[in-house]
This record gives structure tokens, sequence and C-alpha cells, in this order.
């Protein structure tokens, strides 16, 4: 199969694979539980690296953009430089890849070892259905939690920022603060909401994809894993140009 | 079940007189009549890979019919089939005279519920323990009530003799145990079909004959229709030649066929590359001279 054949078989798969999720919403059984232990898996879990990220990518960035600024003389200007980058695109865009190899990861591993275990096909056998049991519960996870997990990375990028600005460049945090203030609007916060919200779709819909057509045993596994998180990363970043745009068109986001 | 004769004369099972003998049963039982299952002219190619060929044959209620064949003649395949976990390209499958063929997956939820699975390895849940593995057709069927979910996961768990493992996690079990917890679980619900998928696949003899006596007192105390995939020639000697009573004392007791009774529930289809190459008795395949056959029965 050519690449371009595989790309749309994998594309037609994937959006199959979503299109059976959202109508096996409407239909019961439900797994509320199963969405509440994946909620905290994927969001509490996943919270201590996601705030490690974003702390020291807040950090560095004022470590590495102040001295620019004081340049032009506008060090004043750093809490907006930073949280302006970080509420926009490194924020979700870091937080989305954080959790692509800690989530699209193990969602891909457990599903793939189900499947060369048989146990995919005992759940069919006894009556429950994989894609509602299994991944119906992670995409609604990874669809609510990332939004708030990137909320969070974008509170501990700028407390980083500003502890950076503070204790090595002497600023005055209420300098920082007041920067940080003026520069973020209520769009970036809103454009920087959205953007995890496909993101979540995007991991959740590769890793689950790939887990559930694992062929070849543990070798197979493997692959699955690889090609899950290396997939979902790339898709992340291609995807948040084109929502990058889309949102600036609509919301105005970024536009002087 | 059984076939006896008034006289004292051996009972020589034959194919070709299976089934006046059971339409004659069935009178009082006309359900009898309708096969459990049913493949008529089932083909199944992965691209250039053909897996079934062509392949007809019945599963009558209350038979056991052994599937024979080396590994990838198709014969989980056709399990596989039965289940719906894949569709054929072409031909028909039916269970309990409905066509299920075509049907949706929401649809052979239904039909699923009739069927039994006992996978290779086992297929439990490794998150689950051996109680909640048993209990997972019940919790998926909504049996809110735990003191129901309770009695019949000790009730299955008991018939394979392993009522003391339901606390424990799969990877604590031994190979044999996994396997007769799956068969607990397949069990669940009463299923009037069980399908055994190379069920004693890598188990010593021992445990190997323990699975045996689960699918022959299913076959013969709790008239199970069932399929039993296997390529070990222990099972087919165990299967076709030994059936199941309840003494007095209420104990389960294996006896050998012989002059007075002889089995005709069971009969063996043997697999070649997709197609059917034998169908028929125990006593017809030992006595067939066909070398394929031969060399399988005989491993030389």
């Amino acid at each position: 199969m050519n690449p371009l054949a595989k790309f749309i078989d994998e594309l037609q798969e994937v959006s199959l694979l979503l299109w059976n999720v959202v109508t096996g919403l409407f239909r019961s059984p439900r797994y509320p539980g199963e969405i509440i232990r994946q909620m905290d898996l994927i969001g509490v879990g996943s919270l201590p690296i996601v705030l490690l990220t974003g702390f020291f990518t807040g950090g560095v960035l004022v470590l590495q953009t102040f001295p620019t600024l004081q340049y032009y003389g506008v060090h004043n200007e750093a809490g907006r430089s930073v949280a302006t980058s970080l509420v926009r695109e490194l924020g979700p865009v870091l937080t989305a890849l954080m959790v692509s190899g800690r989530i699209g990861s193990a969602i891909s591993a457990e599903l793939g070892s189900m499947v060369v275990s048989q146990q995919i096909d005992a759940m069919r056998a006894l009556g429950a259905e994989p894609t509602k049991k299994l991944v119906a519960p992670r995409l609604i996870a990874l669809i609510v939690m990332l939004p708030l997990l990137t909320v969070a990375a974008d509170i501990f990028g700028i407390l980083g920022g500003g502890t950076i600005a503070s204790y090595i460049y002497n600023q005055d945090v209420n300098v920082f603060v007041s920067s940080v203030r003026s520069g973020i609007s209520t769009e970036d916060v809103i454009g920087g909401i959205i953007k995890p919200f496909f993101f979540g779709l995007i991991i959740g819909g590769i890793a689950c994809h790939k887990g559930l057509s694992t062929t070849g045993g543990t070798v197979g596994v493997g692959r699955s894993t690889i090609n899950a998180v290396v997939l979902s990363s790339i898709w992340v970043i291609i995807f948040d140009f084109f929502l990058a745009k889309a949102i600036q068109s609509v919301l105005g986001v970024g536009v002087i | 079940m059984f076939s006896s004769q008034d006289t004292e004369d051996v009972v020589v099972v034959e194919e070709e007189r299976l089934e006046p003998v059971d339409l004659e049963d069935a009178v009082d039982e006309p359900d009898r009549i309708q096969s459990a299952i049913e493949f008529r002219d089932v083909h199944l190619a992965f691209d250039d890979q053909v897996v079934l060929d062509g392949v007809s044959f019945t599963v009558r209620r209350g038979e056991t019919k052994i599937i024979l064949g080396r590994s990838g003649g198709g014969k989980s395949t056709a399990v596989r089939l039965i289940l719906g976990l894949l569709k054929p390209d072409s031909g028909q499958i039916l269970i309990d005279g409905e066509d299920i063929t075509h049907f949706t997956e929401e649809e052979m939820m239904n039909v699923r519920k009739k069927i039994g699975m006992v996978f290779q390895e086992g297929a439990l849940f490794d998150s689950l323990s051996v109680y909640e593995n048993v209990a997972y057709r019940l919790r998926e069927q909504g049996v809110i009530d735990e003191d129901e979910v309770e009695s019949e996961v000790h009730r299955m768990l008991r018939f394979v003799d392993l009522d003391d493992a339901f606390d424990k996690m799969p990877d604590e079990l031994s190979g044999g145990m996994r396997r007769r917890v799956g068969i607990a679980r397949a069990l669940v619900g009463d299923p009037e079909i069980v399908l055994f998928d190379e069920p004693t696949a890598g188990l010593d003899p021992p445990t190997a004959r323990t699975i045996c006596e689960l699918a022959i007192k299913l076959r013969d105390l709790q008239d199970v229709s069932s399929i039993f995939v296997t390529h070990e020639m222990n099972n087919l000697r165990y299967l076709s030649s030994e059936y199941a009573t309840v003494n007095t004392d209420g104990e389960v007791m294996y006896e050998k066929e012989g002059e007075k009774l002889c089995l005709i529930n069971t009969e063996v289809l043997m697999f070649r590359d997709g197609k059917i190459i034998f169908s028929g008795s125990d006593e017809r395949l030992r006595s067939s001279e066909d070398r394929y056959i031969q060399r399988f029965i005989n491993g030389k």
C-alpha cells in the first residue's frame, strides 16, 4: 500500500473509531466509573510532569528573553512575553506532548496487549463493546483533562517565569504581574483552552486506534506504542498550526 | 444424548445413521431438530491467503464437534466466525436457525448471550480478580444484585473446582487454573453453546484431562452444544469415548463407552488448508486410509 493510500486508510479508521464513540454515547450501557478512573489516571496522574514542564518552560523563557528585552529597554514586558507564549502556544502544545508521551503510549500498550492476549475478543464475546468500554472513557477523560492540565501548566509557567525574573534579574514582582495581566486577553485564554480539546481528541483517537489494530504479538505492541506516540506528537504540532490560524481568524488572537 | 439398544449388540455408529436417530428423538422436542450451529459454504480470505474455503458443517443440539487440524488450518477462525468476531467473505452462518452472517455488532450482542467461549490462553482480564472475571458477563448484562452475582460466580467456580481461587489475580494462577477460570467465565448465564479454542494447548496431561472432563460434563449433564478445537489426539480419545454420569451419591463419574452404550453426540471434523477433509465419528476417522489423516493421528 502506498503512503497516501495508507494515510487515507488510517484516517478513515480513526474517524470511524471516533464516530463509533460518539454514537455509542447515546446507547447504554455507559461506564461513568471507568471515565472517572481514567480522569484520575490521565489528569491527576499527569499533573506532576505537566506542572514541572510548565514551571521550567516559563523559567527558561524569562531566562533567555530577559537580556534581549533589557537590551531594547522593554524588560518590564517580560511577564507579557512569557504569558503570551505560554497561554497561546507553549502551554497547550507542551502539555499535549507530555500527555501524548505518558498517556498515548500507555493507552496504546494496554489496548495492544489486550488485543494480542485475546482479551478484546473475550470482552466482545462476553457482551461488552470495546469501543464503549475502553475507548470512550479514555477519550472523554483526555478531552476533559487536557484543557485543565493546560491551564495548570500555564499558571505554573507564569509562576516559573516570575520566579526567575524576580530572583535572577531582580525584577519587582508587581511589575512582572502587571505585565502578565496586561499581556493576556480573554481571547488568548479561550484559544488556549480550545486547542487542548482537539489535542485530546488527536492523542486519544490515534493511541486507541493504534492499540486496537495491533498485530504481531508482543513485538507488535511495541510497534503500536511507538507509532502512537510519534504520530500523535506530530499531529499535535501540525494541528496546532491550523488551529492557531483558525483561532486567529475567528477570535482575532495575535492580530495587531 | 445417548443412543442405547435394547439388545446387547454393540451399536455401530456411522455418520449416515445419525440424522434419522436424532430426528426420531426430536419428536417430543421439536426445538432439537434445529441445529445449534450451521456453516453453509463459508469462504474467508485475508488478502491472498485463503483461510476457509467452502466450509459447511452442522452442530446439532447437545452435540460436541471436535475440530482437528494443524495450526493455521482455519480451526480457530471458524470459531471466531461463530461469535461474529470476524465476518465471512461469502456463505452463511446460522445460530439456532438464525442467519447471523450480516448481523451488526449490536445485533451480535444478543447472539453472544447464548454462546460461551473458552480462549486458547484463557484470555482473562489481567486487571480483574478471578471473581470479577467470572462476574464480567453479569455486570455487562446489568445484574446489580450482588448476592445474585456472588452465588452465580461461586456456582461456576465450583463447577471448575476453583472455588478457593476467587480472590486471586490472573497472574497468580497456573496455566491450567487460568483455563478453568476461562471455562467458568464462559459458562456464566448457562449458554446453550460453548466454543473451546484449543483449551488444552501447552498443558500437562492431567490438567488437559481435567479440561476435557469439564467439556464432557457440559455435554452429557448440561446438554450443551459445543465445538472443541484441538490438535491433540488425547483430547479426541477422551471426548469421543467417555461419558459423564452421576452416581447415587451425586458424584460425577466418567465411564467409557462400551457394549451397553455408545456415544453418538460427538463427531469429528478435520480441517486442512481451510477445507474440511473429514467429517464423521472417531471410529471412521481412525479407520480412514487418507495419508494426511493417518499422519495426523499417528504423528508420523
